[in-house]
């Protein structure tokens, strides 16, 4: 009688709402403000990089000399004509500044691509195939590591000459071992798993247990680690671009900008700071929401 | 132990052996390195003689042979530039590239140590939010951005500090701040984090329940446990601040090795590009080193894996 009456407090599997893994988390993520204000600004920048010629009002590359180092319209002798003021060949600050956001936006992305890909794979041969494929990925990756990261990109663009692909290729040729250190954790966890044991076991090729078994299940960490990985290829294409080794000076940057910026800082403190301030915000929105996006796939890690 | 330091050993070992193949394979990515050497109006007879005055004409495995050699040696050519040996160019500009980076570790450590602590103690605090606030801040901001609004705050407009060069306490103080903020901010981040674990560990309670003044409770059971992964970090940070250095040298003008290899860069200067590069990996792969050993030191465990 007992055992029934506890049978019926508990409520018919039938009746118990299903939320999967995947809706549960981004309820988790729904629910954090921090990650929230990331994910609208990153939608921000991403909106502007899309359609930068439809919200920038003024062409980001049209000098008025005339209007050299005007100061933003809030400041006497600045215009609404240019709300954040113009550069030293009169180039109106804000479309620049939104025009810049395609420039981190493609290299943002294309570098995750790159780097991740190259990564996850060699990540997941290393912990699934353990060995001397091991051997050689953890030697190929504590040499890559044993390099400061700027300098070796600064290298490469030395020998290989500026440009936007060039500055994408080194970035994402130095980000890949991030990837490894994670995934390869990963999977050598997991392939001690029964669900690998059980591929294993029926006969399936090494390939389809990495790309079906194993590659869904480090998803996330690679998901949550590329988040952060945007943010740094963001401030190391800027840096670039700052030292003169990025893209070319005549396409909106933000480093670039700042490169031009510094010479003008005691009279025109507005050409240093506004790009700044877009990369600060454009990386701290990927920040935060990488911080959610890290909680809300693993709600056991405490913040 | 000493099973442990020789598997360190060696592995420091392989890395300068790839280091020292990297550095090679970087001249010669584009396939002719003298092309990318010789200034852009150079003829092709001047390219060919110039090709086969430095042996790029040789076999590749020659050539990186008598590389390694001469690399081994501290010998990697005159300086294009300069004509003074590119190693000792490069190693004269060590100490203040040096210099630069010990002095924003000790920011790093005087700073975001404690604060990370005080955060840690305070939580959900003022002083916990103005803090993670400035963490936030610091590990988005670029390096050399916020080089520039210090410039403008505390040399421009306040007049404290000067804006670029090498001399006394004074010139330091700045480009240390610069170098050191994204490394504090990691920090600060780390030990707290590190620090709310521990203090709600159950040994800790122990402590507290027995009696334990509240120094003894967070100092000695509290942080030094929590050191464990904060020494890693900073071990990890102290390279991140080697290279940050590239960055801060050329916004303030500092005459360090990261300055020299932005300069040979724009100069074609390669022999110096390959010294700097070599320098700067052989010093990272000698400090995780290090990192690794003291890392056995502290926690026993480690030494008998």
């Amino acid at each position: 009688m007992a055992t029934a009456a506890v049978a019926a407090s508990v409520p018919a599997l039938d009746d118990a709402p299903f939320v999967g893994t995947r809706t549960a988390s981004l309820r988790r993520l729904a629910r954090d403000p921090a990650a929230l204000i990331g994910a609208v600004i990153v939608a921000i920048v991403v909106v502007c990089a899309l359609f930068a010629p439809l919200i920038a009002r003024a062409d980001p590359n049209a000098q008025d000399l005339a209007a050299t180092l005007q100061p933003p319209m809030w400041v006497a002798g600045g215009t609404h004509a240019h709300p954040l003021g113009t550069d030293n060949l009169g180039r109106d600050l804000l479309a620049r500044i939104i025009w810049g956001a395609r420039v981190s936006a493609i290299v943002g992305i294309s570098v995750v691509a790159i780097g991740g890909t190259i990564g996850v794979t060699a990540g997941l041969l290393a912990g699934y195939r353990r060995g001397w494929v091991d051997a050689i990925i953890a030697r190929i990756t504590d040499v890559q590591l044993a390099f400061p990261l700027v300098l070796l990109a600064v290298a490469i663009v030395a020998v290989v000459g500026p440009g936007l692909w060039t500055v994408i290729a080194a970035i994402g040729l130095t980000s890949w071992v991030q990837y490894v250190r994670v995934v390869r954790a990963e999977a050598m966890s997991l392939r001690e798993r029964e669900f690998v044991l059980a591929a294993e076991a029926s006969g399936a090729a090494p390939p389809r247990i990495l790309a079906r078994h194993l590659l869904p299940n480090v998803a996330s960490a690679a998901i949550v680690l590329g988040t952060f990985e945007i943010a740094r290829a963001v401030v190391l294409e800027s840096s670039l671009s700052f030292l003169g080794l990025g893209v070319p000076p005549t396409t909106p940057s933000w480093g670039g900008m700042l490169a031009d910026g510094r010479q003008y800082l005691d009279t025109a403190w507005w050409t240093a700071l506004f790009p700044g301030l877009a990369i600060m915000i454009a990386v701290m929105g990927v920040n935060l929401l990488g911080d959610g996006l890290r909680d809300a796939l693993d709600p056991s890690v405490q913040p | 132990m000493s099973a442990y330091l020789v598997r360190r050993a060696l592995g420091a070992l392989w890395a300068l052996i790839g280091v020292a193949i990297v550095v090679f394979l970087i001249l010669h990515m584009t396939g002719d390195p003298a092309s990318v050497m010789m200034p852009p109006e150079a003829t092709k007879a001047e390219i060919e003689a110039f090709r086969h005055e430095q042996g790029f004409d040789r076999p590749l495995i020659v050539q990186f042979a008598s590389f390694a050699v001469a690399a081994a040696q501290g010998d990697l050519g005159l300086s294009l530039r300069h004509q003074e040996p590119a190693m000792a160019l490069a190693l004269q500009r060590l100490p203040a590239t040096a210099l630069l980076a010990s002095s924003a570790f000790l920011i790093v450590v005087l700073v975001g140590v404690p604060a990370g602590i005080l955060s840690a103690l305070r939580p959900r605090t003022w002083v916990d939010y103005v803090a993670r606030v400035i963490a936030l801040i610091g590990q988005s901001a670029p390096t050399y951005w916020i080089g520039l609004m210090l410039i403008l705050f505390f040399a421009v407009r306040l007049g404290w500090f000067p804006a670029s060069g090498i001399g006394d306490w004074h010139n330091l103080i700045l480009p240390a701040a610069t170098l050191g903020f994204f490394s504090t901010a990691k920090i600060m981040r780390l030990t707290r984090a590190a620090m709310l674990e521990v203090l709600a560990a159950d040994y800790l309670r122990t402590a507290r329940a027995k009696g334990l003044t509240f120094p003894r409770v967070t100092l000695w059971h509290g942080l030094r446990n929590a050191l464990l992964p904060i020494v890693t970090q900073l071990g990890v940070e102290l390279g991140t601040l080697l290279s940050g250095a590239i960055i801060t040298e050329t916004v303030f003008a500092w005459p360090g090795v990261g300055r020299l290899a932005v300069q040979a860069v724009f100069e074609r200067d390669f022999p110096v590009v390959e010294a700097v590069v070599l320098i700067a990996a052989t010093t990272f792969v000698l400090l995780n080193l290090v990192v690794d050993l003291l890392y056995a030191v502290l926690d026993p465990r480690i030494r008998y894996a």
